[in-house]
């Protein structure tokens, strides 16, 4: 028989270790530990639905991009810093994997495709690595697109004027797709370089 | 004895910190890239090094090569997303250096008279708080450059 003082005695100590072990957990889950919330992630390629124009102007789809692994982003030819920051990087990624750069897609989708018209497109991918596809797409697709890589895009003040000097806020990320179709890894803005091609060697090896 | 003529090749390479408080901003690792296409903006980098005994402030940019030159900042948001705004002043301590490199802080050359080209070079002048000003000459690299001599 447990007396009613020593049943006390455990409900008590129950007690204890129950905050003792749910209090971290709050604090760091819904506390003020708690991390920012996650962007949500992209749709496999396979789910996602719109249809573009590479810059060959061969129409272009998310499903034609399955069955090799995928890098995907967002820009614009008219940004000065983060695009042909990040072309330079892919470009400099698909070289250092060699002849393993034949076994990936590569695809910048514009998200300014006002300015950004096919020849733009075309003219501007001849400065980066020709595995490099550019894809452009009506305002609607872009959106369509935007929303299925769970990315977003603003276009900058006076974007409704003739031949605007506007910016473009974007989603800077690479997105690393596996051979199925599914999200890999992101790569940032600032990422090191060998560990963006050892993200991609993983995925290229599975 | 061996330590005499690295001295001396420091004396001569580093003749600024005598002059007074004359040109004590170095600029290192100038580059910029070639533009495309009529309107498409230019973009400059480089490292500015204090070299004198007091806070030197940044105020502005001018080129003859643009209408309009802005020292901007890309930041990138928790969810990835990157945007650029007008840098404002630049503060750069005595001793230190602030780095414009792809990704943050960069020069951002609006309304060209034409593209800059690969090869070519442009004077800019960096504007600073106190009247100072310091005239560089930048060089234009390939439109897939990374960094200074890449």
């Amino acid at each position: 028989m447990i007396s009613r003082r020593a049943f006390a005695a455990y409900l008590a100590g129950g007690a204890a270790v129950a905050s003792a072990l749910l209090l971290p957990g709050w604090w760091q889950i819904s506390g003020p530990g708690a991390a920012p919330p996650l962007p949500r992630l992209p749709l496999p390629l396979g789910e996602m639905s719109f249809s573009m124009q590479d810059h060959t102007g061969a129409e272009v789809s998310p499903q034609g991009l399955v069955g090799k692994p995928s890098l995907v982003f967002f820009g614009y030819t008219f940004c000065p810093d983060v695009c042909p920051t990040t072309l330079s990087d892919i470009s400099t990624w698909l070289s250092g994997l060699g002849a393993d750069a034949a076994r990936l897609n590569a695809v910048f989708i514009t998200v300014d495709p006002g300015r950004d018209t096919l020849p733009a497109m075309a003219q501007y991918m001849q400065h980066f690595h020709p595995a490099i596809s550019g894809w452009r797409g009506s305002l609607a697709e872009t959106d369509k697109a935007v929303a299925g890589f769970r990315a977003s895009y603003t276009l900058g003040e006076g974007a409704e004027g003739e031949g605007a000097d506007y910016a473009v806020e974007h989603t800077s990320s690479v997105f690393l797709f596996k051979a199925d179709g599914r999200l890999a890894a992101l790569i940032d803005l600032h990422e090191d370089r060998a560990q963006a091609v050892a993200k991609i060697q993983r995925v290229l090896q599975r | 004895m061996k330590h005499i003529p690295f001295a001396l090749a420091l004396f001569a390479a580093f003749p600024a910190p005598l002059a007074a408080d004359q040109q004590n901003i170095i600029a290192e690792q100038v580059w910029s890239r070639a533009s495309m296409g009529e309107n498409r903006p230019g973009v400059a980098y480089m490292e500015l090094h204090n070299t004198g005994s007091g806070t030197r402030t940044l105020t502005g940019v001018e080129t003859g090569r643009a209408a309009m030159a802005q020292i901007h900042q890309t930041s990138t948001s928790a969810s990835g997303v990157s945007q650029m705004a007008p840098a404002g002043d630049i503060d750069i301590l005595p001793g230190t250096r602030i780095a414009l490199e792809p990704g943050g802080l960069h020069i951002m050359l609006m309304q060209l008279d034409r593209p800059l080209a690969e090869g070519e070079y442009y004077h800019l002048t960096l504007i600073f708080k106190n009247g100072d000003n310091v005239e560089i000459r930048v060089p234009v690299l390939a439109a897939s450059a990374r960094g200074p001599g890449q």
